[in-house]
């Protein structure tokens, strides 16, 4: 676990490149590179700019608004904040829900899981896997796609509309939906609701398992590219559910490290700061996480997708799993280790909520009229799920008069914060070594985040925003180069 | 029964000027003009695309930086372009999604750009803000009953 190309030793006599998108709010998802005069690198950091404000935007409010309030943090992942935030305000309540009030909030969450990783796969990530990760940018798009693969890209488009109405059905309404609440939920679904999303389920299933298999294909046609291309050892920690299965909603923290042992396991996550903490670089405003027991330097971990699925013993609905056991196998295991296995094994978990969406709309307790739970009321909660991008955290503290007094998010891209930097060092050593910056070189740096699919920018934006642009500074400040990408999507130098 | 009109406004409610298209929306949303169906989301997405059919005029609704106030209003036309690297489409980019998606041309739209100055979290609706979606308002109460402005 070195942090070799964090820090380069004499920087002063380096050109720097940064690749900065400048974006309004969350924004700043810059990188940095430090290039001697052979172009060999020597520093690369990827600096995000945290969710600045969000713990102050929390604090005061009376605590029955926080699951709506958040889901205003984040215009990519709100039914993560809503449940994250339901389930810590769930334990100030001393509420155990009742089984419709859990399964309803698990067919919303499988819901969003298959449109977030539907919309990754099928519209991010798709151009650069079909196209190539230098490909020409006027292709390389979810237009591209569309015109040279459309019945790929439609099933996309509708995998993800699907997602988007299983959520429109279980949250009340499209955004800013009201459907999980302290201790429950506050509507179950009618029959004629239920009946709608049963239709189109199996035709999901289906086209999960299809996208499981573009996946597939193409890690056999590109298996030695893709499994070297930002590739690193890391840690790894996600949710479990008791008997060692997956659980994407609910269980204990499960961590493991670079060579498959456990370091700890079914950890009440009510006490995740027992095992977690984070550290502080002065060149990012983004915190990193760390297991306590490794220390900063060797004890940051992964989460979301490849964690997950490496993670669990297995998989609790059977196409899946059935999956799972390819992908941990394939190639002596080596895929379950590829920064590109992210992409595989996100596809593993769009079939899994498939799935279990579809054994959810057959379970009559969704139907049902329990939705809400009273306990003994507590000060702390501490709420845990992981969202399509890995482990969310959300903990309050509220006081006697039901104020929010002290929240504290960690977000998934925060956990992933190292290994995103890791990535885009090996894959600066891998391609950028030597050569003058170029678009398609600049993107198999994006190629590397994208992996992550890490929420750089999203709840707000207007017309004219998200350029990205890179410049080449000589060592005398003198600007070498520049390449700039606009809100349209052309680039200029 | 979807409505001839859609009217779709995005942003943040709680990211000051950014609420603009939402509270645009809420606004026309409010007044319950037959053949008129309003959405609102954060950002535009491919499944958008999906909104568009069968309408027979779409009026797309954001805030804007770039905009002179209190407002500008524009044809839109289908168009490829790399929005793909954000999580938030552009709007031609999900017409062009439709033409795609359709192989035919997207109904008429325009691009409804409402001047914005602020945007931190937790901020509400600015008073200059205020002012250029009552103007945004007046303009379209014309548009959506009258018929297609130039």
């Amino acid at each position: 676990m070195s942090l070799e190309l964090e820090t380069a030793v004499h920087p002063e006599n380096l050109r720097r490149v940064a690749i900065e998108p400048v974006s309004r709010v969350e924004g700043h998802g810059k990188v940095t590179l430090l290039l001697d005069e052979n172009n060999k690198v020597h520093q690369v950091r990827l600096h995000i700019v945290e969710f600045r404000g969000f713990e102050r935007f929390i604090q005061g409010r009376p605590y029955w608004e926080v699951p709506v309030m958040v889901q205003r943090l984040c215009g990519i992942c709100p039914v993560s904040h809503h449940l994250a935030a339901s389930k810590a305000l769930d334990m100030i309540l001393g509420a155990k829900l009742t089984p419709t009030a859990e399964k309803l909030r698990r067919l919303m969450h499988y819901g969003q899981i298959l449109q977030s990783h539907a919309l990754h796969f099928f519209h991010l990530a798709s151009p650069d896997l079909l196209f190539g990760f230098g490909a020409d940018v006027a292709t390389r798009n979810v237009v591209g796609v569309i015109a040279a693969a459309p019945e790929v890209a439609k099933k996309g488009v509708l995998l993800r509309k699907y997602g988007q109405e299983v959520i429109r059905l279980t949250a009340g309404k499209r955004v800013h939906g009201t459907g999980t609440v302290p201790g429950g939920v506050n509507k179950s679904l009618s029959v004629a609701e239920r009946d709608l999303l049963l239709k189109d389920i199996y035709q999901m299933v289906t086209w999960s398992r299809e996208a499981v298999q573009i996946i597939k294909g193409l890690f056999a046609q590109n298996l030695a590219a893709y499994n070297a291309f930002g590739r690193f050892r890391s840690h790894s920690m996600s949710l479990i559910r008791a008997d060692g299965a997956m659980d994407l909603y609910h269980g204990g923290l499960r961590a493991r490290d670079m060579d498959g042992k456990t370091l700890f396991d079914h950890f009440d996550y009510a006490r995740y700061w027992d095992v977690i903490t984070e550290g502080v670089k002065s060149w990012s405003y983004m915190k990193f996480p760390f297991f306590k027991s490794l220390g900063e330097e060797a004890g940051w971990y992964r989460v979301g997708p490849l964690a997950r699925v490496a993670n669990c013993d297995f998989i609790p609905t059977p196409l899946a799993d059935k999956e799972r056991v390819e992908f941990l196998a394939y190639d002596g295991g080596s895929v379950a280790g590829a920064t590109l296995g992210y992409h595989w094994a996100r596809m593993i978990e769009m079939l899994h909520a498939a799935e279990s969406i579809k054994d959810l709309l057959h379970d009559d307790d969704i139907l049902g009229s329990d939705l809400m739970a009273k306990g003994e009321r507590q000060e702390r909660g501490v709420g845990v799920i992981e969202a399509p991008r890995g482990t969310l955290i959300h903990h309050y503290r509220v006081n006697e008069d039901d104020q929010v007094i002290r929240a504290n998010l960690i977000v998934s891209t925060t956990h992933n914060n190292q290994p995103m930097n890791e990535a885009i060092r090996q894959v600066a050593r891998q391609y950028l070594d030597g050569n003058e910056v170029t678009e398609g070189l600049l993107n198999h740096i994006e190629v590397a985040i994208r992996c992550f699919d890490p929420c750089l920018s999203c709840a707000t934006h207007a017309l004219g925003q998200m350029p990205l642009e890179v410049e080449l500074v000589a060592a005398d400040g003198t600007v070498a180069s520049r390449l700039a990408k606009g809100s349209d999507g052309t680039f200029c130098r | 029964m979807t409505g001839r009109i859609l009217v779709f406004g995005w942003g943040n409610p709680s990211r000051g000027d950014d609420a603009l298209g939402p509270l645009f929306v809420e606004r026309i949303e409010a007044l319950q003009l037959p053949g008129v169906d309003c959405l609102t989301d954060f950002q535009l997405q491919v499944e958008h695309a999906l909104d568009l059919y069968g309408r027979d005029r779409i009026l797309f609704v954001d805030a804007s930086l770039e905009a002179a106030p209190p407002f500008a209003v524009e044809r839109i036309a289908a168009a490829k372009d790399a929005s793909f690297t954000t999580h938030a489409m552009t709007p031609q980019a999900v017409l062009q999604v439709y033409v795609e998606l359709e192989d035919g041309d997207p109904p008429p739209t325009w691009l409804l750009a409402i001047s914005g100055e602020r945007y931190e979290l937790g901020e509400g609706l600015g008073a200059a803000a205020q002012r250029n979606l009552e103007a945004a308002l007046a303009w379209a109460a014309d548009w959506l009953v009258a018929g297609q402005p130039d």
